[in-house]
This record gives C-alpha cells, structure tokens and sequence, in this order.
C-alpha cells in the first residue's frame, strides 16, 4: 500500500520560528567589529598594522597564576593512579553537580566578597556558563511574552540570552549619563508603567554588578532601592555578578546578598544570583557558570532543567581542586585585582591624555568612554559612523553603546584585559594620533576621518 | 505575581514517574558486594562499564591530552580562551571520522555540518526549538527512552504523538503505524514536524533493518516533513545485523541534495559508546546549512568544555586506539549480552532477540496476574523490593504491551549480574510455586497479602534523582 500524499501540509517544511529569527542578535554591529577582527587581526610581529580586538571582555592578565597551580598540582588535571578516580568522573553526570566543587565555588564565592557573606553549596546549581543560566533563570522566572526590566546600558550578549528561545522581552530602565548612569527609583518605576502600558506582565529585574559594559559597582544604596522596588511590585531579582572578582579594590564590591544577610533574609526568596568562572578566572572556554538560588523551588526546577547545559565532570574535577585551594585562592583575587587596576590606569591615562574622558569606573574588564564631543550628529547614526571610522581607520575594534542600548550616543565599550600592555599602548597611541588629527585642522571640516588611517598606521610603525 | 513560570511549575520535568522512582528505591538501599549484599541492584542505568581500562591506559601512555599540552608544549592559554560555537576544529574532524568508523566507513560526515553540544540531552531538545513550533509534534515509535518526555517537550511546548509497535512483529514500525500515529495527530490538531528514532532502539536493543528505514524515508518524504535518526548506541552494535545508519540508506537511494536529505538529522554522544556520559559531549549533525547555522548559535547554552574537546580529540585522533577499542567493546558486550540473556533463560524468562545496545528487553508478560499496567507495575514493585533488581518498567517507556522491562547489563561486574540472574531465578521459582500452589487448593483460605505489599503502598518518595542515564 502506497504512502499517500498528505494534501494538508504546506509545500515546504520551515524551520521554526525561533530557527529563523534573528533574536539571536548576530547580525548586529557588535559581532560586524568581530568579523573585521577576525579578517585582519593585529599581531605585534606579523601583522602590526591589524585590527587591535578591545571589543572582547576577556581576563588575560593572570593565566600565569593559573598555570603555575597546574604545574604544581597535576592531580588537577588527572586521576591518580588508582583504577576507580577516572571511572568515577567519566560516569558523573548527576545535576546535583560534583559536591567538592560546589563547596568550592562557594567559598570561592566567599572570599570574592571578602567574607561578608556566606553561600550555602546546596543552594548552587551548575550550568555551562552564565549564558545558559541566564536562560534558564529567564525559562524559570517568566512565561512567553511577559518581560524582564533591564537597566541600560547592557550586554548585548542579553538580547539572545533572555529573550531568543524564551519568547520573554526585555524593558528597558533607562540610565542616564547626567548621574553617571546609575538606576534610580524614577527610572525603575517609569519602565514598569513603560511595560504595563504595552499589556506587558514584568516578571523580574536583571542587573549586571558590577556593570556591563560601565565597568562599576552598583553602590549600597542603589541595591537597597532596587531590592525594595521588587519587594513592592512582587518581582523577582537577578544579579549577574560574574565581574564580582573583578573589582580593583576589595571592599567596593556591594553583592545583593549583603544586602539580603542585613536584612536577615526577608523576601529573600525573590532573588537570584549568576556567576561564573569566565571572566573572574579567564575561563570562558571551560563553560562554567552558577545559579545561587535564595528560592527553594527555583534551586530544584533550575537543577532539573540544569541537564540541557551540564559542566563537564572533567571540569568540575580540576576546579574543584583548584578553588578549595584558600591559598591559591587568596593569593590569586588579590593579584588578579591589582593587574586590572593597573591595566584600568594605564588605558585611562592614555584615554585622558589623548583628550577622552570615561566613566569613573572600578571593576571589569573594560571603560565605559565618552565620544560624545566628536559625534557629527548626537544620533545612534553619528555613532554608528564614528564606530566604523575606528574600526577601519583607526583599526580598533570597540563596542557601540547603541549595541548595548544606551540611551545616550556616543558612549564606546573599550575593552582593556584581552591583550598585552604592549598592545595596550599600541592600541593608546593609535588614539591619540587619531585624535590629534581631529583637533588639527587637516581634516575638512565635515569630519572625514578617513585621512587619519595612514597617519595613525605610520605611527603604528615606530617603536612605543 | 512572585509564582514561577508555567514551564518551572509543570510536571513536563517527567520526574514524578515510576523511571525515577526505582533509581529512588536503589539510592536508598543500594546493593554493594561487601557493605550492602542484600542491597537493591541497579539495573535500569544505560551505562556502558565495560571498557574503562582501555582509555585509562590510553590517557597513561597519553599524558599531554589531559594535561593542557600539545607535543609537550602547553595549550592551556589558548583551551581557557576557546569558546567559539563551531568548536574545536581538531575535534570535530576526529569526531566525525569516529562516526564515519562505527558505520563502517560507509558514510563520510562533513565536520562543518557538525554541531556540539553538552549531551544528546541539549542536542535533541536544540533539534526541537530548531525544528517545530510550541504546540507541533514530533511522532516517535514506541516503546522509547523516558527522559524523550522531558527532552523533547518540556521547554520547547513540543509534542510527542506515539507510533505504535507491538511484540507481533517484533517492535518493528509498520507503514500502518505510522499512519495512524500521523492521523492521530491530526485529530488532536498537532501538526506534525517530524519523526524521531532511536536507532539502535533504546529500549528494545535492536538495530533497524533498511526496510524499516526505507519506510520512515517513504513517510517523511509523502509528508513532507523530518527524521531525526538518535544514533548515540550506534557503536553498540555487537552482533549482525550490523548497524545500518539512515545517511547510508539516503545515499544508496541516491538522495545527495535532495530536499528529503536537508530534512534528515541526527544525533551523537560519546556518553554510550565510549561510556563518558559525565563529560557531556554531544552532537548534531544536519545536511541543511540553516539547520547547522541555528543550532549552532543555540549551542552556545550547552558548549562542550574545551578542556575536554581537547583530551576527546587527542584520543578519537588516535585511530589505532579507536579501531581497537570499537572491536573490543564490542566483543565485551556481546559476552555479557549473552550472560543475561542464558541468565533469563535459567529462569524461564525470554528477552527480544536483539545485537546492540547497553541492554535488553525483557518478555515477563507471563509472570503478570493480568494483561494490564497495573499488573505490570505490581510486578515490577515486586522485583524492586523483593527481587532487589531496579530495573525499567515497560509503561515508563509507553509501551503499548503491559509485561516487558528494559534491564541493563554493562553497568555492574559479571559477579553483580550473576547474583542478579539468581535472584531474580529464585523469585521465579518460588512465584511458580506459589501459582501452583493457589491453582491446587482452590478451596484453602485465602492467604494474607505478603508483608511486601503495605511496604510498597507508602511512596513517599520524593527525593530528587539525577536523570540522564538512558
């Protein structure tokens, strides 16, 4: 008996919705600087004259202190001789995650914060980086359609996370360079009406402390503030504190969970806190990320749905070994801290000398500078051609602000952590001719940058 | 307002069914041959055991995979930094050279149209946000893998609509299944994506014959819709026939660049073949550059560690190691395969014939008081508490007969599944003899129900159960 034909279907079979969506974000600026990136990069022998990456927030600076412990500790990254240690790992894939590590992770958790607080490890759960759990918390949190307020500007990396496969939407909170973009109670309460205006149901807040892409600590007061709008609107609280370890003095940091231990842990249970080993411990490729859940049910349905995204056991297993190490440890927060300051001083100087002024910052991976003054128009337009001339001109690859949606032109993400000082300074003094040049008065006056490229590319060939 | 989402309040997780239960059971009383002989035996874990001391001594005579070096120089540096979507290119390459292996070589696989991910687990629910919309169904013969329910369903709103197969023929898929599982849909006002197999099948064992596959092509070709072929027991196969993957049919049909072949996909892991289900490596693999495109920017929720991409591709790079290791395991499932099945056979029990897969599925209908589920369930609480055997209940799989149970037999040593093939004689035996027993004395008093009974009536049981094993 033939198969018949089914009249019914349509012709062709599609991919889903989400399949082809482009909620996935990638064709953005944000990944067009990546691509320019990845066709001419910059290599100090071979191609000097390349596209310099400071678009990319990465945590270069101590792989050093993270080599010098495998060396040292090889049972990190074996088994041991015995036949069981090997077995044992390879079969692991229980979701309650290895229990040596997330004791680990918790006191490492701990000792970020200066032990002002302490992480139960069963309240841990384990995912493959702080994108999935990003995802997942969003999965957990809100149905389809409803929406997360999220503070601008933000990680672009957002747009995908929450929203691609969720169906949630993003509100923004809108913040504002006049109080160097801090969230206040005014612009908490005007995105809420915002979303109930559009029949939109707000399910939660995201924040990012320390900021993406500002590079600062959100201070006591301001958690305090946002901690008691959630409370009042009954709304959930998510913290991606995955710069936590990144902050330049030791006790700038404020987590929510201060917060939440001074005020014995009322309400609590609407808050939740992401990290992850990417950008504390240089990491990104090890995919590990966690959920410190202060909600019961949110801990369970988070470990379930954790089995879509597990960390490999392998992993699990050298990290472990390498976090309950306090002296390791210790010893790493503390220098990891001083080489961000040092490399945060050396681009500001550079920046400020060159005549750029950033955002005063305290933590992360990158500046948040101010272009404004060379905009040719203060438009998302302006600021998309003054991003292409650093791009192609100038041969730096930046971040936008209007990629991550702020609501001010002019406003770039430099990263400053993903390369060598030597870089660093060869990237500083191709800014500075560039700037040189703007102020001079070879350029015709509607701003055409393209004249700086030879120049900037001249200078790029003298020794620093 | 502060209530969690429907997805995170539902019960699509499947963990509240009698799958989980029996792993519950076995955490609270688990059998071990010197602290706990009387303890449950686990036997419903898809674990492959058997061939650890092969890639133990590979990793000794191959320190620099583990240990973040590449001839004696440390990649650390570069592996901490790899967290590009494409993956390692090194390890796609041996990884689809070890796919192309298992096949015999008849199929060649195009590492760019391969997408990794952290298990089949995150590779199959990927293939549905991919492939279907929230409300649209996928059908999938019955009896299958349990964790499918939550896989496929529970965050993507996909639908499962059940194909079938019965012991008449032995679970094979038949043209009138399919059939009636597509109208079925229909009926329910699904609209049906696609059709998704195990093959080798989880539960069953068995391999798919090319006729079968022939007539899923026919099917999705008619309708215009997907296959999604789970291969990750596919070097399981122990036995002829020898595994027979559906891009070996699709190329002997000449179907290269059809339309049939961009809408043909299947899924890998190591965590069956090469027994590394903690490390989480998974696959994808599509003919369809949109599908490839999608699922790899999805895959950025479930990467595999690069730290492991590296020591994988070390190891699968070693072809020497991988056509040893592919003979040998398989030979050593094939010896135990035969242990339970003589084992069975000791105690009157048959299982289908079958020649792949970490298990076999076993034919108990005889020992059931009656031809329903609940007799089964009965029977398989029994086997839990009294037998002390842990092993998957037929109706956790949807099987549309009430008797069969899937028992796993390369999870344990060979003296653990010998004491479980006696047990589980003995219960028999005495079963039997109680049968005869009642059959004989029709007219004695009735006996008080066995202590077993009230034990089994109080399933408090809610203690949380890791569950990706297979």
């Amino acid at each position: 008996m033939a198969i018949e034909i089914d009249d019914h279907q349509q012709p062709s079979v599609e991919l889903s919705k989400v399949a082809v969506s482009e909620t996935h974000g990638e064709d953005s600026p944000y990944f067009a600087g990546w691509k320019a990136y990845d066709e001419d990069p910059y290599h100090e022998l071979n191609n000097p004259l390349g596209v310099i990456q400071m678009g990319l927030a990465e945590n270069q600076v101590s792989f050093d202190l993270l080599e010098e412990y495998l060396e040292k500790h090889s049972e990190a990254s074996s088994w041991g001789k015995g036949a069981s240690g090997f077995r044992e790992n390879a079969l692991f894939q229980d979701y309650h995650g290895l229990k040596s590590f997330r004791k680990a992770m918790a006191s490492f958790m701990e000792q970020i914060r200066g032990g002002r607080v302490k992480f139960d490890p069963e309240r841990i759960v384990l995912t493959a980086g702080a994108t999935a759990a990003n995802e997942l918390l969003t999965f957990i949190l809100a149905d389809p359609s409803d929406a997360l307020l999220v503070p601008t500007p933000y990680y672009p990396g957002f747009d995908r996370d929450l929203r691609w496969r969720t169906g949630v939407k993003i509100v923004p909170i809108h913040c504002e360079s006049s109080n160097n973009f801090q969230i206040t109670p005014e612009a908490l309460e005007a995105a809420y009406s915002n979303a109930e205006a559009m029949n939109i149901k707000v399910r939660g807040v995201l924040i990012t402390n320390p900021s993406n892409p500002l590079g600062a600590t959100i201070q006591r007061s301001v958690l305090e503030e946002i901690f008691d709008f959630v409370t009042r609107k009954n709304i959930h609280l998510v913290s991606d504190e995955i710069y936590s370890g990144s902050v330049f003095s030791p006790t700038e940091f404020v987590s929510v969970a201060e917060i939440l231990e001074a005020r014995k842990f009322k309400d609590s249970e609407r808050v939740h806190i992401v990290y992850s080993l990417s950008k504390d411990l240089g990491l990104p490729g090890f995919r590990v990320g966690t959920i410190y859940s202060y909600n019961d049910k949110v801990v369970t349905t988070a470990r379930r749905m954790s089995s879509f995204t597990l960390i490999s056991s392998q992993t699990q297993h050298l990290l472990a070994s390498m976090l309950s190490n306090k002296a390791f440890t210790e010893n790493y927060i503390k220098i990891n801290r001083e080489r961000l300051r040092k490399r945060y001083e050396m681009i500001i100087e550079g920046l400020r000398s060159a005549g750029i002024e950033c955002l005063k910052g305290n933590a992360g991976l990158f500046c948040w500078m101010n272009l404004s003054p060379l905009l040719d128009e203060p438009t998302r337009e302006g600021e998309l051609a003054l991003w292409n001339s650093m791009l192609h001109e100038v041969k730096l690859n930046i971040s936008p602000g209007s990629s991550c949606h702020c609501s001010e032109p002019g406003w770039f993400r430099v990263c400053f952590a993903n390369m060598s000082e030597l870089t660093l300074q060869v990237a500083l003094k191709r800014i500075h001719i560039f700037m040189e040049q703007l102020r001079s008065s070879t350029l015709a006056s509607n701003q055409d940058y393209s004249g700086c490229r030879f120049l900037v590319l001249q200078v790029a060939r003298q020794p620093i | 307002m502060r209530q969690l989402s429907t997805k995170a309040t539902c019960n699509s997780h499947g963990q509240d069914s009698s799958y989980f239960l029996g792993w519950q059971e076995y955490e609270k009383n688990p059998y071990d041959e010197v602290r706990n002989p009387k303890g449950i035996i686990q036997m419903g874990l898809a674990e492959n055991q058997l061939s650890f001391d092969l890639l133990e001594s590979w990793l000794t005579e191959n320190p620099d995979a583990a240990g973040f070096k590449r001839g004696g120089e440390s990649i650390f540096r570069e592996l901490a930094l790899f967290q590009d979507y494409h993956g390692l290119p090194d390890f796609k390459k041996a990884l689809v050279e070890f796919m192309a292996e298992t096949r015999g070589n008849k199929v060649s696989f195009n590492p760019n149209h391969l997408v990794l991910t952290a298990g089949a687990t995150s590779a199959n629910e990927t293939l549905m946000f991919c492939l279907a919309e929230a409300g649209e169904a996928f059908l999938l013969p019955t009896p299958y893998y349990p964790g499918f329910d939550r896989d496929l369903k529970w965050r993507t709103g996909v639908e499962i609509v059940p194909i079938h197969c019965t012991s008449s023929n032995d679970f094979q898929i038949t043209e009138s299944a399919l059939e009636e599982a597509y109208q079925e849909a229909h009926k329910r006002n699904l609209r049906v994506k696609g059709v998704l197999v195990t093959n080798p099948s989880n539960p069953l064992g068995t391999t798919m014959s090319r006729s079968e596959l022939n007539l899923l092509i026919n099917f999705i070709t008619a309708k215009n819709i997907h296959l999604i072929s789970d291969e990750i027991y596919s070097g399981t196969v122990f036995r002829s026939p020898g595994f027979v993957s559906v891009m070996e049919v699709l190329k002997d049909r000449n179907c290269d660049n059809t339309q049939v072949w961009n809408r043909v996909h299947i899924v890998y892991s190591l965590s069956k073949d090469l027994g590394l289900p903690g490390f989480r490596v998974g696959a994808i693999y599509s003919n369809d550059e949109m599908v490839v495109a999608a699922a790899t920017k999805m895959s950025s929720f479930g990467l595999v560690s690069s730290q492991t991409q590296y020591l994988l591709s070390a190891l699968l790079s070693d072809k020497k190691f991988t056509k040893n290791y592919l003979s040998e395991n398989q030979k050593r499932l094939e010896q135990r395969h035969k242990m339970l099945v003589r084992g069975l056979r000791k105690a009157g029990i048959s299982c289908l014939e079958s020649n792949a897969g970490l298990f076999c599925w076993v034919d108990m209908r005889h020992l059931l008081r009656s031809n329903t589920f609940d007799a089964e369930m009965d029977l398989w609480k029994k086997i839990v508490y009294a037998v002390g055997l842990n092993i998957s209940p037929g109706h956790s799989c949807h099987c549309a007969e009430p008797g069969w149970f899937r028992v796993c037999f390369a999870n344990m040593s060979e003296k653990t599944l010998n004491l479980a093939m006696q047990r589980l004689k003995a219960f028999v035996v005495d079963s039997t003899a109680k049968l005869n027993n009642h059959h004989s004395s029709k007219n004695s008093k009735r006996k008080s129900s066995p202590k077993w009974v009230f034990r089994l009536l109080s399933r408090d049981c809610h203690r949380d159960r890791e569950s990706d094993e297979r």
